[in-house]
């Protein structure tokens, strides 16, 4: 049974079909890349996903502990509760906070003391500190920031940023994963070792994975599975090697080929 | 002195306790003479509210000209519950009245208002204390224009400090908790915040809400210290001259709003000998301040106790190499 069903999926800026008609589905535990030519309404889509944009039409339904939870229309941090985490494409650290700091806010959503707790350090918020504390610094030691954690997140080099807005996004706890261009910026070592991470924190958290990705050496390398965007539209979806070989996925990367002069 | 270090709790206890002691003892002395202690009253109350004006602006990122009109609804319940009940009951009643019924402005405000950001709802708030101050100056129970006069004075020293260092004590304990990181993640990248699992919405009117409760603790406090309130001492300007402490302080810097309300409190007094350019070196020293420290004082850092603690350390090693 599927995790994520996406359903005629649309969204019009004005006169543009940013989206149109999309239809996907994840499967449990899957690692599925989403690809497409610059524009090609990727990002939108995930925005779409959690709920920054509102579709004009179409459905998202969560399917989580056997139960089917709509996701269209509602609010952000209610899709993050239900289990959808994201990373950004420009990366959107809080750059001002330490790196601790930046993952127990992501971690607030379970915090259990409540607002007189806080304002009067009553035992229950030292007892929930030192727990989330003690999480955060786990967390921090799988993607080797825990010697960094007391350092402003806009000091780190761009790769560990990276790192920590993974780290930051799984602190939710989701069990489903969205990455935009985690790759982006990376030189091939770099890329390399990010691929590894990502397919051993998907065992690790038990996560399903959908990535957008212009690195094609990480997409096709981790991917079991492949949508291909244009202009909005899912043109082709499959496996890595049926992608490869997709006529009309050529088509929009290099542009019809030429056939008499 | 390295004992005292591991327990913070106590270090804080006693450095306020010594801060009261001290006070009173200059008081009964004399050495603050009445006209001193009607600055400590200023100071104090522009204590709390630049504190409470900074966990909405400089915390939560949310820009408010409205704490005035907070600070009014705690200063005329007050007044108006003290003038009937001229107790110590009567008044700390009037103080909680007048705190909690900002607060709960405070709330009905913020729900639709704080949809808007920056310069919207700077002008949305300012509107919304313009209206409180109309709503006093037509109320025939506030008396108008004229206002209300001969309130009877409870507070004094030992009330100025409770409810100032409760306020500090309080907001900073808010700020480190996680309900307060949430607060300034708002600040930080509200896309972000929501992404994470943040009710943004939900933050920036608890922010709102506790900074008018706080607000209107620092009006009752007004009311009760100078015998005589009327509208047009809660108009714009007020909000201003709020907001003027919590820049100069450091936005999101508790301690610097401390520092910058008694900073400016003394400057403001040390001019009251040249009455004729009082206000043009006040403003001029704003300007010189702002040119050199744009960050304000303290920019976003604290003045934590360490500080203390490492001053004593190093007196300490001074006498042993001694």
């Amino acid at each position: 049974m599927a995790i994520l069903e996406i359903e005629k999926l649309s969204k019009s800026f004005g006169g543009l079909m940013a989206v149109s008609n999309v239809s996907m589905s994840l499967e449990p535990g899957e690692l599925v890349g989403l690809i497409g030519p610059n524009g090609a309404g990727k990002t939108t889509v995930f925005n779409l996903l959690t709920g920054i944009y509102v579709p004009t039409s179409g459905t998202i339904t969560l399917y989580r502990d056997g139960k089917e939870i709509k996701l269209q229309g509602q609010k952000p941090y209610n899709i993050c509760k239900n289990g959808i985490a994201r990373t950004f494409q420009n990366i959107r650290l809080f750059k001002d906070l330490t790196v601790i700091d930046n993952v127990r806010i992501a971690m607030h959503k379970n915090v259990g003391y409540g607002f007189f707790a806080s304002i009067f350090h009553l035992p229950s918020y030292r007892k929930e500190e030192k727990k989330l504390t003690e999480k955060c610094m786990e967390l921090l030691k799988i993607f080797k920031l825990d010697h960094k954690k007391d350092e402003y997140a806009r000091n780190l080099p761009y790769g560990e940023q990276r790192h920590l807005e993974i780290a930051r996004a799984l602190a939710t706890d989701p069990m489903l994963l969205l990455l935009d261009e985690p790759a982006a910026g990376m030189n091939p070592a770099e890329t390399s070792q990010l691929t590894e991470l990502i397919c051993w924190i998907r065992e690790k958290f038990n996560l399903t994975v959908l990535l957008i990705e212009h690195d094609m050496s990480l997409v096709m390398k981790i991917c079991e599975r492949i949508y291909v965007l244009d202009y909005g539209m899912v043109i082709a979806e499959g496996t890595p090697d049926e992608i490869r070989s997709n006529k009309r996925v050529i088509e929009a990367y290099l542009g019809e080929a030429v056939n008499d002069v | 002195m390295s004992r005292l270090n591991e327990h913070p709790v106590i270090k804080k206890a006693i450095s306020l306790i010594l801060t009261y002691v001290i006070v009173q003892l200059l008081i009964s002395t004399n050495i603050i003479s009445a006209y001193l202690q009607v600055t400590l009253a200023t100071i104090c109350i522009n204590i709390i509210l630049a504190v409470s004006l900074n966990l909405i602006t400089g915390i939560t990122g949310q820009f408010s000209l409205g704490h005035a009109g907070f600070m009014s609804i705690g200063a005329y319940l007050c007044a108006m519950i003290v003038l009937r009940m001229p107790t110590i009951p009567g008044f700390l009643l009037g103080v909680f009245a007048g705190a909690i019924t900002a607060a709960l402005v405070g709330c009905v405000v913020g729900l639709p208002t704080l949809r808007l950001r920056g310069d919207y709802l700077a002008i949305a708030t300012l509107g919304m204390a313009e209206i409180i101050r109309v709503i006093f100056l037509n109320l025939e129970i506030t008396n108008g224009a004229a206002g209300l006069s001969g309130i009877p004075k409870f507070v004094n020293w030992f009330w100025l400090f409770v409810f100032t260092a409760g306020t500090v004590i309080v907001i900073s304990n808010f700020i480190n908790s996680s309900h307060g990181r949430a607060c300034i993640s708002v600040r930080e990248d509200e896309i972000a915040a929501d992404a994470m699992g943040i009710n943004t919405t939900k933050y920036k009117v608890m922010a709102f809400t506790f900074g008018a409760f706080c607000a209107g603790i620092a009006g009752a406090l007004y009311a009760s210290s100078f015998y005589f309130i009327e509208p047009s001492l809660f108009g714009f300007m007020k909000s201003i001259d709020v907001l003027v402490i919590v820049v100069l302080g450091g936005l999101g810097s508790i301690s610097g709003s401390v520092l910058a309300a008694v900073l400016l409190a003394v400057i403001s007094t040390l001019l009251q000998s040249f009455p004729e350019i009082r206000m043009v070196l006040y403003a001029l020293l704003l300007i010189i301040i702002m040119l050199f420290r744009p960050q304000g004082l303290m920019g976003s850092k604290e003045i934590t106790f360490n500080v203390f603690g490492k001053l004593g350390d190093m007196f300490a090693s001074r006498k042993r190499r001694v």
